[in-house]
């Protein structure tokens, strides 16, 4: 029980952390000081004291899209383990129920954002769908080898299996899995080199076009709603990654939080020491996510 | 020399001549001439019209450079009634002149291509081409746009309020899906009368009309003008003030090229070059606030030289900064170079053809960029660059990388120029008192800006006011290069093909 409320407080309370801590880590690397690391919290907060304005064509899909995102992604939240507990909600096959959460927080963006009828969001949505197709496969081949080094099709004894059960035979699937799904992390979290997130060009934005209508307490939400999806998605990579750190008993603790901390750096580091890629290359770089984790569950069945 | 330059007068950069001096030709000859000579290599400066002593028609005047004899070629020829034969489909860069007499004198190029009204203001005569009626309310970007027709076909409207900081202007794609078939760029929201406002110059108010022109721009349009002041009233700046003008305008180019280079790394995400390009741009501008107290330069330069001398312990000072910005600059902007993900954005997008560049008539780094060596400083020099050489900055490729790395190529050349400058500058006076205007005389003034050729035309009367004063800004030669550079491109790529164009809005809307 306790852990469960852990589990749950650490989901709520952490995730506008992350952001603030790429931001800090990125001002660091531009020689600025750069906001405090609790921005994101202020800035959520702010948002959400507003008033919001409805564009006259948009129907309840328009307010739904958000809420609904944040939803799916709570519960998909619930179902990753966060260091050595397990997950709050976990059954056979909630893998599936996992991926295709993030697909309904998908449809519902890019409903709410054709919803506006503006050519900057239909674009945005468009890109949206079409990279999400090729970042979606790829999760589930990194599924798929979990799945078959625990044995299980739940999340949670999946991804406490690199760690619990690391033998040299899963080496190098899992090394793999672990590039692809860092690389999914980035893009599903609309980071350099996929999106960058602090753009103001329109016509170069992915995940930002879609939300541009979105203001007041419907943007607080978008905000809060994409650094949780973060988190989340962090958690998953965090737990394959501990099959390669020292002490990872003692790293599955409440240090965990910490190596969450430095997964912002390190995604705040990639930020700072390279340039997006070009619209018609993101795709070369998530299907390598998807060869990644496909060939890691070759080298595995072989 | 060939056959078509004996149908104008010529004359050199910072020039005047009398009035009656210009041939008037008859139309046909004049857009013959005005053809033979670009064909012949020159390129169309200025096409502008003017009132005409003759009764109901206006005079239409050619200003074009001859680079490689270092001349200008002027002409002019009368136009009666309302119509006259268009000279675009022959001679593509008349196109946005030929909009613009048809929107400020009421006269129908017949046969032109893409008539559209190029600031969306009222004619100055009681014509109007497009019939509109006095009532009429007229907008910027309203009216008929090129347009696509098919299945995924889509228009996106870009502006005319933008995102970022920057002027308003209002673009509109027709895509295929992330691929752009046309873009069209509609311009004047800017548009403030300067030229109107110039007529029955100059007066107190002159100059300052003049450094407002285009805001980043103030010393070369200020040089320009007071070029034509000093050939206007026959005589010359000092010395001594010609190379002040001659460091304030690399300063001015050297402030622009750095903010674009940083700003090309902003929007493909590459955030050290960004940080720092922006704060060293912050720095360069500093130093022309350390000649004349204002980080644009206005002020400084005045007809006959320079409003402000500078001292040696002043000159001191700007060669300890301009050593310490050489350094910074040169840190962040190789890093960029050697960051293979940020210049793999760079290569090969927004490409323009050199034959392109040649028949739209790009100047500046655009023009550069695909090869062309044109380059105001060395072909029509006046001023400090009769004396002191600038390198010709170029590159082959004419894409966002050749446009970027030229403005590198030029930063370092300024700063070699100027620490040069500063070295020898002249003894003397900075500035000498300028006579009033001559009567009836025609001169010409070009000055090679930071985005290229700015040209000022002023035409006097009999007490010497001006009846005409006509301001080229490089922008209104480059808007068409930056919709052609987006042909076949993806729409993604267009902030990082419209940054390394880096055009001026103001300066075109006027």
């Amino acid at each position: 029980m306790l852990e469960t409320l852990i589990h749950i407080a650490v989901l709520l309370l952490l995730p506008p952390l992350l952001p603030g801590v790429i931001a800090k880590t990125k001002a660091w690397f531009a020689g600025r000081t750069g906001p405090s690391v609790f921005q994101p919290y202020y800035d959520i907060v702010k948002c959400l004291q507003r008033s919001w304005v409805l564009s006259e064509t948009t129907t309840w899909i328009f307010w739904a899209g958000p809420i609904i995102t944040l939803a799916a992604t709570l519960l998909a939240g619930l179902m990753v383990p966060l260091g050595r507990a397990a997950a709050p909600i976990a059954f056979t096959g909630d893998l599936i129920l996992f991926a295709y959460l993030f697909a309904l927080a998908r449809f519902f963006t890019t409903s709410a954002a054709l919803d506006t009828g503006s050519a900057f969001e239909g674009m945005g949505a468009a890109r949206e769908v079409t990279f999400g197709c090729l970042s979606e496969p790829a999760l589930f081949f990194a599924f798929m080898v979990l799945a078959k080094i625990s044995g299980t099709l739940s999340l949670t004894p999946m991804l406490h299996a690199p760690a619990t059960a690391f033998a040299a035979g899963i080496t190098a699937p899992l090394m793999l899995i672990l590039i692809g799904l860092f690389i999914v992390l980035l893009a599903e979290t609309c980071r350099v080199p996929v999106d960058d997130p602090n753009t103001h060009l329109e016509l170069t934005m992915i995940h930002e076009a879609m939300i541009l209508d979105h203001s007041g307490p419907l943007y607080g939400i978008i905000l809060y709603g994409s650094a949780m999806k973060m988190l989340v998605l962090g958690s998953m990579v965090l737990q394959v990654l501990l099959a390669f750190l020292p002490e990872r008993e003692m790293l599955r603790g409440p240090l965990f939080l910490v190596l969450l901390v430095l997964l912002a750096v390190v995604i705040g580091i990639v930020e700072s020491v390279m340039a997006r890629l070009k619209m018609l290359h993101v795709p070369y770089l998530l299907i390598s996510a998807l060869l990644f984790c496909s060939f890691a569950f070759i080298l595995l069945i072989r | 020399m060939s056959t078509f330059s004996t149908d104008f007068v010529r004359l050199t950069n910072g020039q005047s001549v009398a009035l009656d001096s210009v041939p008037v030709l008859d139309l046909e000859r004049f857009h013959a001439s005005i053809v033979a000579g670009v064909r012949g290599g020159c390129r169309v400066s200025a096409l502008f019209g003017a009132a005409s002593p003759q009764p109901d028609a206006t005079r239409l005047y050619a200003v074009l450079a001859d680079d490689d004899q270092n001349l200008l070629l002027a002409a002019a020829a009368d136009v009666t009634g309302d119509a006259y034969p268009s000279l675009t489909r022959q001679c593509a860069q008349v196109h946005m002149f030929e909009r613009e007499i048809a929107e400020q004198f009421g006269l129908r190029p017949e046969g032109h291509p893409w008539l559209k009204p190029v600031r969306y203001r009222r004619s100055w005569t009681d014509r109007d081409v497009w019939q509109r009626s006095a009532d009429e309310t007229i907008l910027p970007a309203v009216g008929d746009f090129y347009r696509v027709d098919g299945e995924q076909v889509h228009e996106v409207a870009v502006g005319p309020v933008h995102a970022g900081v920057i002027e308003p202007g209002h673009f509109r794609f027709q895509c295929y899906g992330e691929t752009v078939f046309h873009l069209e760029i509609a311009l004047g929201y800017q548009h403030r009368g300067i030229e109107e406002t110039l007529l029955g110059g100059p007066d107190a108010r002159t100059i300052h009309l003049i450094e407002t022109l285009a805001g980043d721009t103030s010393v070369a349009h200020a040089t320009a003008y007071c070029q034509v002041s000093e050939a206007l009233a026959g005589c010359a700046a000092t010395a001594r003030g010609q190379a002040l003008r001659g460091i304030a305008l690399e300063l001015e180019r050297m402030a622009t090229h750095i903010g674009d280079i940083g700003a090309l790394s902003g929007d493909v995400a590459y955030l050290p070059t960004a940080s720092f390009c922006g704060r060293i741009r912050g720095d360069v501008l500093n130093m022309t606030a350390l000649l004349c107290g204002s980080r644009f330069g206005r002020g400084l330069v005045r007809p006959g030289g320079v409003g402000f001398d500078a001292d040696a312990e002043r000159m001191a000072e700007l060669r300890r900064r301009l050593d310490a910005c050489e350094k910074d600059a040169r840190v962040a902007i190789e890093l960029l170079w050697r960051t293979s993900s940020a210049v793999v954005r760079f290569e090969e997008v927004g490409a323009v053809p050199r034959a392109i560049a040649v028949e739209l008539g790009l100047v500046g780094p655009a023009a550069r960029a695909t090869g062309l060596a044109r380059d105001i400083r060395r072909d029509q020099p006046s001023g400090i660059f009769n004396t002191a050489q600038i390198p010709v900055a170029t590159c082959k490729t004419g894409d966002v990388y050749a446009r970027a790395y030229v403005r590198w190529l030029e930063i370092q050349h300024a700063i070699a120029f100027i620490r040069e400058q500063i070295n020898a500058l002249p003894e003397g006076a900075a500035r000498t008192p300028v006579t009033a205007c001559v009567s009836e005389r025609f001169a010409v003034a070009l000055v090679e800006g930071l985005r290229g050729e700015v040209c000022h035309v002023a035409v006097t009367d009999a007490s010497g006011r001006f009846t005409r004063y006509k301001v080229v800004d490089a922008s209104f030669h480059n808007w068409p290069g930056l919709a052609y550079a987006l042909r076949d491109e993806e729409i993604s790529d267009f902030p990082i093909c419209n940054k390394s164009f880096n055009l001026s809005y103001c300066g075109h809307d006027l």
